[in-house]
């Protein structure tokens, strides 16, 4: 199974759509923030990994697929669902690299410039979530007939 | 101020993996830029120039405690919409409880 850029599902989603992730997005770090100021960093650094974008991104996901279908005249709901069973499978494999990331920035951080721990622990979440993806797509072919 | 600055890198941040998620092909390999350390990448940045690397370090201890929580709630969630045949909104909403719940138990197990 072979990874694709398409450039033009970008261009199929809406601005107001971008206009929420980019709220969602802005609020939960600003909320992760004051609990961490507030609570203290054992509290706070646990909602760095709270999955508040995910509900919005999954349901566009799964609307987009359903315009997709619906344009074609079918209802599209079945097929939403599919693309969104998908899709969280994948942010299974995505937040086990999660796991990875906070472990290297909490090796890699007192020894190290931020930028450059930062940027090894992102390094680290992509190369264990591609590598994960890889072993299950893998397994995944065998079993097919 | 630096709330400001946190809300303009957050967004900027999960945007930017959003984008990412929606140009990717296949599905399950775009689904791994829905749990992109985003939120993390602007927290922890910030947190490192405003209160110190020590603080940064224990706040990324903590959150390999809400990834864990994170595995629970998505696969919660696949569960809900593939043999549930829940709504996408629906599933992802009610797994939440997963994650509070987990990311508490594990919290008062491991770190408290």
């Amino acid at each position: 199974m072979w990874i694709r850029f398409n450039s033009a599902a970008i261009r199929r989603t809406k601005p107001q759509e971008y206009a929420v992730r980019f709220v969602f997005g802005g609020a939960v770090t600003f909320f992760a923030g004051l609990i961490a100021h507030y609570y203290g960093p054992t509290m706070g650094g646990l909602f760095l990994a709270f999955p508040a974008i995910f509900p919005a991104g999954v349901t566009l996901i799964a609307k987009h697929e359903e315009r997709k279908r619906q344009r074609a005249g079918l209802s599209g709901k079945l097929r939403g669902k599919a693309a969104a069973a998908l899709e969280t499978r994948g942010a299974v494999i995505g937040a086990c690299g999660l796991f990875f990331f906070a472990f290297a920035v909490h090796t890699l951080l007192p020894t190290r410039p931020t930028a450059t721990a930062l940027s090894l622990a992102t390094l680290a979440w992509l190369a264990t979530s591609v590598m994960i993806w890889c072993l299950r797509s893998r397994r995944f072919q065998r079993r097919l007939p | 101020m630096s709330f400001f600055f946190r809300f303009l890198m957050g967004g900027l941040l999960v945007s930017a993996f959003a984008v990412l998620a929606d140009a990717l092909k296949p599905k399950t390999f775009a689904g791994i830029f829905a749990a992109a350390p985003s939120v993390a990448l602007a927290t922890l940045a910030l947190a490192v120039s405003l209160d110190g690397k020590e603080f940064a370090t224990e706040q990324a201890r903590s959150m390999m405690v809400g990834a864990a929580a994170f595995v629970a709630y998505a696969v919660t969630c696949l569960q809900f919409i593939a043999r549930l045949r829940w709504s996408p909104l629906r599933a992802a909403t009610a797994s939440l409880i997963v994650w509070f719940a987990s990311a508490a138990a594990l919290w008062l197990l491991l770190l408290r």
